[in-house]
């Protein structure tokens, strides 16, 4: 392109510069969006691979079982087998810290062997607190850089863990260099953290490293019969990538959400290229008739699009590495969603991720162009040099069969299975759906106006009669506006049906008055039966329910299930959609348990099917007998009735103790007892209501990144609003000014270019919330089903949706109204005469 | 005498100078607390005294020698099982409490290599993985053993650079030093261990070095010894050396020097021919260094010939090669050196045996 051209097509973006600092924002905000979740995921998966990796170090194959471990017996069979070079014991344990809400991961390691597997977690004596056999010692623990930069005391301090109910002191002897900067652990002598932990006899993995020449299809084949039921022979990647998975689903979401604030970005190009390409016809007219030809004209016009979309684009990516440094330093590195803990990523750049970002970028400025660009190049430059030809361009086709087969295609796609754990066929019905909407927009225009007669009021006539004879104006304005009036009703809607069912499974898994927590459930400390006892027989108290929690892992290719054991059929209720919670064994004899819906989809289990369990290394069958609701495990979870576990097991532990206050006892009476009772021992006493707090926070925190997208989304929607109706208003000047010959006061065509807004707004808002409705409908049943396998109650947000689109459509005339306001200060006389 | 490698590896990767003098329970003039003393009067009983001592601080089982394989080409090669008692962990009901941690050294001296192939394990004590045995001679980790049965001993090792599969036959019954096995290292007696030898052994077995496997025959010397505080307080390493004499009979010698090379303690014992064995005072035995060879890795200089002045005879010791220098800084930071020599008399060699001299390196950092 010559200067002279590029002076024409280029400039022009400087001359509107509202419009296209608008386009450029709006493109921003979506590659930033989307960069930022790349990059924070990214980051934070690298560093729990890397700790994956460093924890497996060079082992060929782990050995892995429940999170209480299995017996280590298993470690002197294996470590003798000739396929086996080197074996590594690790007793892995989180072990709470007191006064802290966060834990430590302890490995118990053989200091002599993990040198030679894992050397990343060899402990370093420091010489002068060492001493002799430092590595050994059974109250040293060593420190990797980063638990001792959060921790605070150094080499030569204590460190405080809870073991049980007894809170030990370690002396800290040195560190764990090879740790690197972002894992938090500890190491410390295996037989020291088996006698800590009340672990002796148990350790929770098994490191191989296999004899030259063996390869490790033939060794798994070889070494799996030696294995207790429970215990799984994995490849270290197999375990990185069920971390990985787990978290998976979640990034795609997030993902989908920046893609789809990039998209609103193109229509906003869109609309304003559109609106730009109307107003400056004869100019671009002139241009072909002194000989530019047609594709140099597409070119141009393609060439705005693409400046827009790169500057955007670069701008997002500022933005993105920016936004993703504050979230590091605010929420961590999961977004709030919990999935890494232990891992402090840092912020790297990703040249990779950053061009593909920058690169959407541009493709959302090129497609937003485009159209724009063929209707211009395609007229011809005679016709187009007629000046009043304006209206030509903004007459909408009606596009119905197309807009029915999207509609239709969706409803078909949503019937479609996950593709690996995605819901790819869910996104994409969720797009056909929004773009099924905004086809179906001129249909539903036209049908509008049709419907609404325009009545005595003058403004309201002409207003009608304008969008009515120009629906293509409604359709301009209001894609934008449908898309995230959509988006944003339906997260709305979604957000607040998963809230109100969290919060009713809430009152379901929390009905007594009072909670002990010996720590959060995968933790060190632990109740033992006398603490229990105690507890029961504190006056007030009416009656108890212990809980245990362990993790059992059912099969090699799926993360381990969470096992939670209580009484149940005598218990607290289960939040059931499935099956009865009556305790009976069936003729068969199996006694029952009750599944998660995760644990259902995952396993493909129902009501009625047997179900083999690991406990303490031996298989057990169980009769499922219900299904229920678990908004807390995503990868899902069991529950058995307390004495059957025990029976089976032998292990007389809690995690935690329900309390019921006696009738006409005050908990907070009760609580001060036991507080007074277990002075010191480390033990959480919460109120249900403390609980919900601080689990609806964390669901808040969750979607917090939600509603920022919303909230762009909805932005985005009124710049559209806004950008369309100033440059209409600007093509509009003839008309106005002919109005005001006829009477009207500068007021009043500020009045009806409000009215046409609001009247345009209202019914893109009203189709943007069917629509919403019916995205919100596929979030609930197909994305989060499929993503997350839980389901929830439809809760309609009324009252919000309602003052949601009465704003939208205020807003929407307000915008009209000032992005109007350029064109009617001419003076009549002057916009009439440009005509002649 | 081979307390100082010990210590050493037990500084296993610890970035802890594994620099003399840093050897076990030399740090503390009185008894190391909870280990039995050594006593004198307390003779050897055979076969327990062969097997281990758990209750004893440190003990070890080495077994050095030279061997001629079917071709005529002579190598030296040496093992040593170490046992410490480290007093941890010892109520603990764990199967990985660290309460023994058994170590094994294996070196081949092989002059066509021109310096030590060696390698090194260590474990805690974990049957069946590894461990010492009481009662009879056991030691073992993983497949490297030294082992009685019946008749004779045996040891395998196996590194990736060297491996040796060998049978040690007895010439005669073992040989205590010292004071009927009661073997002082310092003026003050409570400085002491166990000590017995086995000269003489009949060697015979296979070989593998560069990736071939030789037949060989030899002869070989056990010593066992076990203390609870060896070295004493001043000295900062020791020379030693153990011989099989070719009149059959058998010399060892060793001296404990300070940092400055001064002598604070030397003993030995000396049978000649078939002989009955007569324990070296002090006065008998005088080590006067010769040849010095400076270490290109380390930099460290041994004097690798001397001269011995043993009960009034003028004896030289000459080494199989220069380069016996064990530089393990990389794994255990222990560097010294051990090796294969000869001994003459005259101009006349009168057996063979090893050398080993510690405590002549830098302090070092890994």
């Amino acid at each position: 392109m010559n200067a002279g051209l590029r002076h024409v097509f280029l400039a022009s973006l400087a001359r509107r510069r509202l419009a296209t600092a608008l386009s450029l924002l709006a493109i921003a905000l979506g590659v930033a969006l989307g960069l930022a979740v790349q990059l924070i995921h990214g980051a934070a998966l690298d560093e729990f691979g890397r700790g994956m990796r460093l924890v497996a170090g060079e082992a060929d194959l782990q050995v892995m079982g429940p999170r209480t471990g299995f017996d280590d017996a298993l470690y002197v069979l294996l470590a003798q087998r000739p396929e086996v070079a080197d074996a590594s014991p690790i007793l892995e344990v989180e072990a709470s810290l007191p006064q802290r809400d966060d834990s430590l991961r302890v490995f118990g390691v053989d200091a002599l062997r993990v040198r030679r597997v894992q050397p990343a977690l060899m402990p370093v004596p420091e010489a002068e607190v060492a001493g002799e056999f430092g590595i050994f010692a059974a109250d040293g623990v060593f420190l990797s850089p980063a638990a001792q930069a959060a921790l605070g005391p150094g080499t030569g301090g204590t460190l405080a863990v809870l073991a049980g109910p007894r809170e030990e002191h370690l002396r800290i002897l040195g560190s764990v260099p090879g740790a690197g900067r972002g894992q938090r652990l500890a190491v410390m002598d295996i037989a020291a953290a088996q006698r800590l932990f009340d672990q002796v006899g148990r350790v929770t993995r098994i490191d191989l490293r296999l004899a030259q020449g063996v390869d490790r299809a033939a060794a798994i084949e070889r070494l799996r019969p030696l294995l207790p039921p429970g215990v799984e022979l994995l490849a270290p990647e197999a375990a990185a990538s069920q971390v990985a998975g787990l978290s998976r689903a979640y990034r795609v979401n997030l993902t989908m959400l920046a893609a789809i604030a990039l998209l609103t970005g193109g229509f906003l190009v869109f609309s304003t290229q559109l609106l730009s390409v109307v107003r400056r016809r004869q100019e671009l007219a002139l241009l072909r008739a002194l000989g530019l030809d047609r594709r140099t004209l597409l070119r141009g016009l393609l060439a705005e699009g693409a400046l827009l979309g790169f500057v955007g684009g670069l701008v997002g990516v500022a933005l993105g590495y920016a936004l993703s440094a504050l979230a590091f330093s605010i929420v961590g590195a999961d977004l709030g969603a919990g999935y890494f803990e232990g891992v402090e990523p840092g912020l790297r750049f990703e040249p990779l991720a950053t061009a593909v970002y920058l690169v959407l970028g541009v493709a959302a400025g090129v497609a937003g162009a485009w159209l724009p660009a063929r209707e211009a190049s395609r007229v011809a430059p005679a016709r187009a040099l007629r000046a009043s030809d304006d209206v030509e361009v903004l007459r909408a086709r009606p596009r119905g069969p197309a807009a029915l087969a999207s509609l239709g295609l969706a409803l078909l796609l949503c019937l479609l299975p996950p593709l690996g754990g995605i819901p790819v066929f869910g996104y994409a019905a969720i797009a056909l759906i929004l773009a099924g909407s905004v086809l179906v927009l001129p249909a539903v225009v036209r049908l509008a106006m049709r419907a609404l007669d325009g009545g005595r009021f003058v403004l309201l006539r002409l207003a009608h009669a304008r969008l009515a004879a120009a629906p293509g104006q409604v359709v301009v304005a209001g894609a934008g506006v449908v898309a995230s009036v959509a988006l944003a009703a339906a997260m709305a809607i979604m957000v607040s049906s998963f809230r109100t069912s969290v919060d009713d499974w809430l009152s379901d898994v929390l009905p007594a008055d009072l909670y002990l927590r010996a720590s959060s459930s995968g933790a060190s400390a632990f109740l033992t039966p006398e603490v229990i006892a105690q507890v029961a027989a504190t006056p007030g108290v009416s009656s108890v329910q212990p809980v245990r929690f362990d993790t059992l892992r059912l099969d090699e290719a799926q993360f381990p299930v969470t096992l939670i054991a209580r009484p149940v059929a005598e218990g607290a209720p289960v939040p059931l959609v499935e099956g009865d919670a009556a305790s009976v064994r069936g003729a068969d004899g199996l006694p029952p348990a009750w599944v998660s819906e995760a644990m259902a989809d995952l396993f493909r289990l129902a009501v009625g099917d047997t179900l083999s369990l690991p406990f303490g290394g031996a298989p057990h069958r169980f009769r499922v007998a219900g299904v229920w609701r678990d908004y807390a495990r995503q990868h899902g979870a069991v529950l058995v009735e307390l004495a059957d576990y025990r029976a089976l097991t032998n292990d007389s532990r809690s995690n935690n103790v329900a309390i019921r206050v006696a009738p006409g006892v005050q908990a907070e009476t009760v609580a001060a007892a036991l507080q007074a009772q277990f002075v010191g021992r480390n033990f959480e006493l919460a109120a249900p209501g403390e609980i919900r707090a601080t689990t609806l926070a964390v669901f808040d925190r969750t979607f917090l990144v939600t509603y920022l997208m919303e909230a762009v989304a909805i932005l985005i929607g009124l710049f559209g609003v806004s950008t369309s109706f100033a440059a209409l208003a600007t093509a509009r000047r003839k008309e106005f000014g002919m109005l005001r010959h006829l009477g009207l006061t500068r007021r009043d065509i500020g009045r009806l270019l409000a009215l046409e807004g609001a009247l345009g707004a209202a019914v893109g808002v009203a189709v943007g919330l069917a629509a919403g409705g019916a995205v919100a409908l596929v979030l609930v049943e197909v994305v989060n089903r499929q993503s997350f396998h839980w389901s929830m109650d439809i809760r309609l947000p009324l009252a919000a949706l309602a003052a949601f689109a009465v704003t939208l459509v205020l807003l929407a005339a307000v915008a009209a109204r000032l992005s109007g306001y350029q064109a009617m200060r001419q003076s009549a006389v002057l916009a009439v005469r440009e005509d002649w | 005498m081979r307390a100082y490698f010990a210590a050493a590896l037990l500084c296993l990767g610890s970035g802890l100078p594994a620099a003399p003098p840093a050897p076990s329970g030399s740090n503390n003039e009185s008894d190391p607390p909870g280990y039995p003393p050594v006593v004198a009067g307390r003779p050897l009983q055979f076969p327990a005294d062969h097997g281990a001592h758990p209750d004893y601080r440190t003990e070890w089982w080495y077994v050095t020698g030279w061997v001629t394989d079917e071709d005529g080409v002579e190598r030296g090669f040496q093992v040593t099982f170490f046992r410490v008692r480290t007093r941890i962990g010892e109520d603990n009901p764990s199967r990985f409490a660290p309460r023994q941690l058994i170590l094994a050294h294996a070196a081949v001296a092989d002059p066509a290599e021109g310096r030590l192939l060696h390698a090194e394990r260590g474990e805690r004590a974990l049957d069946p993985l590894a461990g010492a045995a009481t009662g009879h001679t056991r030691a073992w980790i993983g497949e490297w053993a030294l082992e009685w049965s019946q008749d004779h001993y045996r040891a395998s090792v196996d590194a990736d650079s060297f491996a040796y599969d060998l049978r040690f036959d007895p010439a005669g019954p073992p040989l205590p030093n010292g004071q009927d096995g009661f073997s002082q290292k310092a003026p003050d007696p409570r400085h002491a261990s166990y000590y017995y030898s086995r000269p003489q052994l009949g060697v015979s077995g296979t070989l593998r070095v560069r990736g071939k496997t030789h037949r060989v025959t030899g002869h070989a010397w056990l010593d066992h010894e076990w203390s609870s505080a060896y070295l004493p307080e001043k000295a900062r390493g020791w020379d030693w050396i153990g011989i099989n004499l070719a009149d059959g009979g058998a010399l060892m010698a060793f001296r404990m020097r300070t940092a400055t090379g001064e002598a604070t303690w030397t003993a030995g014992t000396l049978r000649r021919g078939n002989e009955p064995a007569r324990a070296l005072a002090p006065a008998q035995v005088t080590f006067i260094p010769g040849r010095r060879w400076r270490s290109p890795r380390t930099g460290t200089e041994y004097p690798v010939e001397w001269q011995l002045d043993i009960d009034g005879r003028r004896l030289q010791l000459q080494p199989l090669m220069d380069d016996q220098e064990l530089d393990s800084r990389r794994t255990t930071g222990a560097v010294y050196w051990e090796g294969a020599v000869r001994l003459v008399e005259n101009g006349r060699e009168i057996g063979r045996g090893y050398l080993e001299m510690t405590g002549y390196g830098e302090r070092l950092r890994m």
